[in-house]
């Protein structure tokens, strides 16, 4: 069914279809209506999920975990401030191997306080072990959500789908819903291979050696690298059933490109229009969209960017002290691999500025005119003589 | 007197506690009235070690030992994914420390009580963060020596039993590991009961306490037998039952049987004394009152 839906409705529709039967969450701004909305299908007695309305996220997070390892399908939603309350649960998750699907809405950390799209929040949960997808649309969002129960539970390992706030969480685009029978084909029920169960007892989560944690370390790894693969197979499948799959990198007009940008989320969708522009202009340029950021998709990118003269980055967060964390991720990536493309990082869009498509044309401006790579982020792209150029 | 539990340890061999221990002598009395069919949940403390490292078990119940300030929390989540599954007969228990409750884990505690989840939550107060030394915890009682109290702590111990009372859950007890009857009647009187459930089970701890390892019963006895820690149930944060009439033997006798008070002095004495004397009154006319009603 086509629907008039705001990104965070849209993420909503994709938790109910997935029927997951707990789910915990507590308020924060951009996240509500997600929560909102689930409580009202609740209210309305078509949630089919166990609402559980907790003090905090970090209970909320605990909730879905113990939860999970008891045999149900979990789903929570947050932002910002919950997202990095729950931190230390995130990597127990992971640790416990339980496919708690969570959908984050990308808020800027306070302090100072502030309630706009910065990718900094869950950029900072990296190291925790969970998929991380970033979404450039309300029809993405809701597909990702239904795809991550499907990876996540393939490989036990949690997932954070990422969307921004206010430009997917409270805009509204045409999306289509799908039929709840064929997610149910698509999606079968939670089948967990061990659970908290009297029938068979076991203790989860011991105390462990030094090796045996490695070990558990070392498997979780593997499990994230296997996801590289099971996310495009379900992908794929997707596709077939849907019509609609995305890839792990969406690779825009990257034919015989010259200068290529590299970036995620929203920002991806508008640089479509500037490169459509700029090609219109007969600059060769062309766009990587980084879909899925953990695992990150090494390979494959390598492969995307084989064939540029020049990448510019364009990163709506920073991490003080370095660069942005998709420049920097991609650089770990290229190292040793292609040498001598100059990569220029950009950090733009902090606190949820707009990132219009002049800026972006800025950004090809700016990578192209430059010859060397700066080793510090540009956040300027308005002062060309201080960028030398 | 045969005990009507099934007394068969539902602790394998090896809990690894300290000789003499209270905490794992209460663990394995609620364990045993909990009876099988039930989850737990485990946080940090000197529980996390009684239930062995992997891969061995001590617990013939399934267990998770999740994040220290989580006890409440994770036992909801448990509780709800088997009524979410159907099961409304498999219990939930909770079991923690005083630290992991008192403090770090009270939030969500009082989040899981505020909710009534169907769950029991234990807490087995050794009166400080014992499993990382002998820290003081807002259950650590008046003037006792801890190595972050040396000089006595301060404050007044947090009552946490007037407190998940003030709850309005529908039970809520104080209970001792050293009245194995009257606790495990509470764990089962628990379990019967619908929503939540807390218990504060009083557990003696020679290595923090201060005092030779054999006296853990007697220790445990003094503090009820002094009124120091009086055994009662409040339901639904009104009717309030004493389950054990003291003796009320001195308050000296239990405090100045343990190293952690040794530095006490009559005036001292005096005032927790008084204190105590207080406390029991108002115990008594809630008692009483819900009598009268
Ligand atoms: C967030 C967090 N902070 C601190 C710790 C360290 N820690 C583990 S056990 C413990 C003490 C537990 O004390 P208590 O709850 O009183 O139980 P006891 O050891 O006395 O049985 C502490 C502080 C932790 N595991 N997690
Ligand atoms: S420190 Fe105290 S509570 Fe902990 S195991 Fe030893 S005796 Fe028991």
């Amino acid at each position: 069914m086509r629907m008039f839906l705001t990104g965070n409705h849209a993420a909503a529709y994709g938790a109910r279809l997935a029927r997951p039967q707990v789910i915990a969450a507590y308020p924060i701004t951009p996240q509500s209506p997600i929560y909102e909305k689930l409580s009202e299908w609740d209210g309305q007695g078509v949630l089919g999920a166990r609402m559980m309305r907790v003090e905090s996220e970090h209970s909320a997070m605990a909730a879905c975990i113990s939860a999970s390892l008891t045999g149900v399908r979990t789903f929570t939603a947050t932002a910002s401030q919950g997202l990095a309350l729950m931190h230390e649960l995130l990597h127990f998750a992971s640790g416990m191997r339980v496919p708690i699907v969570l959908v984050n809405v990308n808020r800027s950390m306070a302090g100072p306080w502030s309630f706009w799209s910065e990718q900094t929040d869950s950029l900072s949960q990296r190291d925790t072990g969970w998929l991380q997808f970033y979404v450039a649309d309300n029809q993405e969002a809701l597909d990702t959500v239904i795809q991550a129960f499907k990876i996540s539970e393939t490989v036990l390992l949690p997932t954070i789908v990422v969307l921004e706030a206010f430009y997917i969480s409270h805009f509204m685009e045409p999306v289509e819903v799908p039929d709840q029978r064929l997610i149910d084909e698509f999606l079968p029920p939670f089948e967990p291979p061990f659970k908290l169960d009297t029938d068979n007892p076991a203790s989860f989560c011991q105390v462990v050696s030094q090796s045996q944690y490695a070990e558990f370390r070392i498997q979780r790894h593997m499990a994230m690298e296997d996801a590289l693969e099971v996310a495009e197979v379900v992908d794929r499948e997707y596709r077939e059933r849907f019509g609609r799959g995305y890839g792990l990198l969406e690779c825009y007009r990257l034919e015989d490109a010259d200068t290529v940008l590299v970036t995620a989320a929203t920002i991806g969708s508008t640089a479509r229009v500037t490169i459509d522009a700029l090609r219109e202009e007969g600059r060769k340029v062309g766009m990587v969209r980084i879909r899925l950021f953990r695992p990150f998709p090494k390979a494959k990118l390598i492969e995307a960017l084989n064939h540029a003269k020049k990448i510019a980055v364009i990163d709506r967060n920073l991490s003080p002290g370095q660069e942005g964390v998709f420049c920097e991720e991609l650089k770990s990536a290229l190292y040793s691999r292609i040498n001598g493309i100059p990569v220029f990082g950009f950090v733009l869009g902090l606190g949820g500025t707009n990132v219009s498509p002049l800026h972006i044309r800025k950004v090809f401006d700016i990578a192209e005119k430059m010859n060397d790579a700066p080793l510090k982020p540009i956040v300027n792209i308005e002062d060309e003589d201080a960028l030398g150029i | 007197m045969p005990s009507e539990y099934d007394t068969r340890d539902n602790l394998y061999p090896g809990h690894m506690a300290c000789a003499g221990c209270g905490e794992v002598l209460g663990l394995k009395l609620v364990l045993q009235a909990v009876e099988r069919k039930a989850i737990s949940v485990v946080v940090p403390s000197c529980l996390g070690i009684m239930l062995g490292p992997f891969p061995h078990a001590t617990f013939k119940i399934p267990v998770f030992h999740g994040a220290f300030e989580t006890a409440a929390s994770s036992a909801a989540g448990i509780s709800n994914a088997l009524l979410a599954q159907g099961d409304d007969e498999t219990a939930v228990i909770a079991l923690a420390g005083d630290g992991g409750t008192t403090d770090i884990g009270f939030q969500a505690l009082s989040g899981a009580a505020d909710r009534n989840e169907n769950i029991i939550y234990c807490c087995f107060d050794n009166e400080a963060y014992m499993n990382t030394g002998i820290q003081s915890s807002s259950s650590t009682p008046q003037l006792a020596w801890t190595a972050t109290t040396p000089l006595g702590k301060p404050l007044k111990k947090k009552n946490m039993v007037e407190i998940m009372g003030a709850h309005e859950v529908p039970y809520c007890a104080s209970a001792c590991a050293c009245f194995p009857d009257d606790l495990r009647r509470k764990v089962t009187e628990a379990r019967k009961i619908r929503g939540m459930k807390y218990i504060h089970v009083l557990s003696p701890c020679p290595t923090g306490w201060r005092y030779p390892e054999s006296l853990t019963a007697n220790i445990g006895r003094l503090a009820v037998e002094t009124k120091y820690y009086p055994l009662y149930e409040i339901r639904n944060g009104q009717e309030y039952t004493i389950t054990h009439q003291p003796k009320n033997l001195p308050v000296g006798d239990y405090l100045l049987a343990q190293g952690r008070f040794k530095h006490l002095v009559q005036r001292d004495l005096d005032t927790i004394q008084e204190q105590v004397d207080k406390n029991w009154d108002e115990l008594t006319k809630r008692e009483s009152r819900n009598r009268s009603e």
